[in-house]
């Protein structure tokens, strides 16, 4: 079980390729935002400026993420994503267990990277919620901000643009939290910067 | 059985997405804008019960010319009764001045008594009318509304500065109609229409602006082209946010400045200073906490201002979120640097 293989082609080019644009935009999108957020006459970058770019980025992060949604509806990478539902809590807690306790012990990973399964259960719930939960109402609620006119003008009493406002900027902060987390758990791997590369040149190295 | 079959999160999301697109098409069919209620209100105002006000029967005898569009009188020589057009600035609309604010007074209050006999006296004409300040100057009942104030910041305005005496407070106010709005209307926008109607009345209407120029009238849309979201900014900002010289208080803005000066930054007000907290927004906000309580008090009504962070609690909140995830990262790594050596 230990030594699979030491290559595997795991990320085919427009994967790679949809990766890079969406890790790019996201760092964009999450630039602009937070100076939209926290603007102030005399920030470094100009409201009006910030604003444009954030709403570029996100055009284009509408056309990348349906890239991805129709890619993973009918390639078989779509398949990575489906979570198995039986016994998946106790491979969670397997998972947890290794990156809380196991991995200082030098133990090898529960669920080791094949073809099979590229992501561990972990990684799986995270980018599942991620890119079928949040990344599309951070896009839904974004165009809302971008076209106020179709948003709901009232939701219970609330103003319907600021609810969707603060709730695309939850949801934003919630993106941002998740990739920092993500690049730092991109550093586990045969070595630290083996996973950066799997990402460039497409194969991923086992341990 | 049902769990064994493997779907796609993709297609849960795409099901989900036309759920949410027909909920919201739905909803949206549903929604009515404030602006057509201003509209219809004004259309078909409410029948107003004369009896209820002391003068209006003494007002009577104005009204039944002035509060329609023709007036009958009988020719003394040919005795034929004639009918004629009332001229349309001389029409007083019952409904509306009844529920103005200045709606217990007898016309005589402010006019001639020698209106009284018809026709009336051509010298009548040069009657001059009186000005807020007028009555309401140095009046401690009205002190709250400042009257003293609206004035000084009024002669130092464009419009004073640039027309001289020919610019009064009739120009954008009529006694007769007039209603205190910004703090007894609950519905924000109705009140920004209201407001912006004023400024409209003759920056919209070349007639009643070239009363006091022969400038072609500057058309506003292409103007205010700069700004994104052109009509989102003209339904949900008065136009003295920019225009004028706002301080920090629901006092509307009466100095209104020379054009070159009007606010252009966005962030002037997408901004946590932003200068649209100075005055109606403010008010708006703060009588919803007061409503509301906090959370549901900044989220309710239609004060918005898209961008700029406007709850503190939330920035502390997810500045301790984002603290405690680097923390985590940190200590994570360590370990993972130490077990390694």
């Amino acid at each position: 079980m230990n030594h699979l293989s030491e290559r595997l082609y795991l990320y085919p080019v427009w994967i790679r390729i949809w990766h890079m644009t969406n890790a790019f935009l996201c760092l964009v999108l999450i630039l602009t935002g937070l100076s939209i957020q926290f603007s102030n006459p005399g920030t470094v970058v100009k409201f009006n400026a910030a604003v444009s770019v954030h709403n570029i980025a996100g055009i284009i992060l509408t056309i990348s993420y349906g890239v991805f949604f129709i890619g993973n509806l009918f390639t078989s990478n779509g398949t990575y994503y489906v979570i198995p539902v039986k016994g998946f809590i106790v491979r969670l807690q397997k998972q947890f267990i290794y990156y809380t306790i196991g991995i200082f012990k030098k133990e090898d990973a529960p669920f080791p990277v094949s073809t099979e399964t590229k992501f561990n259960p972990l990684q799986q719930v995270t980018y599942v919620v991620l890119m079928y939960g949040f990344i599309p109402f951070v896009i839904l609620s974004g165009w809302g901000l971008l076209y106020p006119e179709i948003t709901v003008k009232s939701f219970f009493g609330f103003s319907g643009l600021d609810l969707t406002d603060l709730l695309h900027i939850v949801a934003g902060f919630t993106v941002s939290i998740i990739m920092c987390v993500h690049v730092y758990f991109c550093t586990i791997g045969k070595n630290p910067t083996s996973n950066f590369k799997s990402m460039i040149n497409g194969y991923h190295e086992s341990h | 059985m049902f769990y064994k079959t493997n779907i796609r999160p993709a297609w849960v999301v795409l099901v989900l997405l036309m759920v949410f697109t027909l909920a919201f098409t739905l909803v949206k069919t549903s929604d009515s804008t404030p602006d057509e209620k201003v509209q219809t209100e004004q259309i078909t105002p409410s029948k107003i019960d004369l009896s209820k006000f002391k003068n209006a029967a003494e007002n009577e005898n104005c009204l039944k010319c002035h509060g329609q569009s023709k007036y009958s009188y009988e020719n003394a020589e040919s005795k034929n009764t004639v009918t004629k057009r009332m001229y349309a600035e001389l029409i007083l609309n019952r409904d509306i001045f009844y529920t103005s604010n200045h709606r217990e007074f007898k016309c005589t209050d402010c006019h001639s008594e020698d209106y009284g006999t018809f026709p009336h006296a051509g010298n009548l004409r040069m009657e001059a009318k009186a000005n807020c300040i007028d009555c309401h100057g140095g009046d401690e009942k009205y002190a709250k509304f400042k009257f003293e104030q609206i004035e000084s910041e009024f002669q130092a305005s464009v419009h004073s500065e640039t027309h001289s005496k020919d610019f009064t407070c009739w120009m954008c106010h009529n006694a007769h109609t007039y209603k205190i709005n910004a703090r007894t209307n609950e519905i924000l926008k109705e009140t920004i229409t209201y407001d912006n109607l004023i400024c409209l009345n003759c920056h919209g209407d070349i007639n009643n602006y070239q009363l006091l120029t022969d400038k072609k009238k500057p058309n506003i849309l292409q103007k205010h082209e700069w700004l994104p979201n052109q009509a989102s900014h003209f339904t949900n900002v008065r136009c003295i946010e920019c225009h004028a010289k706002n301080e920090d208080t629901l006092v509307v803005a009466h100095h209104i400045m020379p054009k070159k000066m009007a606010v252009r930054k966005c962030e002037s007000c997408h901004s946590k200073n932003s200068i649209l907290y100075a005055s109606l927004y403010k008010h708006q906000v703060s009588e919803n906490i007061q409503k509301e309580g906090l959370v549901r008090g900044l989220l309710m009504g239609d004060a918005t201002t898209i961008g700029p962070d406007k709850s503190n609690t939330l920035n502390i909140f997810s500045i301790i979120i984002f603290g405690l995830t680097i923390l985590a990262i940190i200590i994570h790594a360590a370990l993972r640097i130490k077990k390694s050596d």
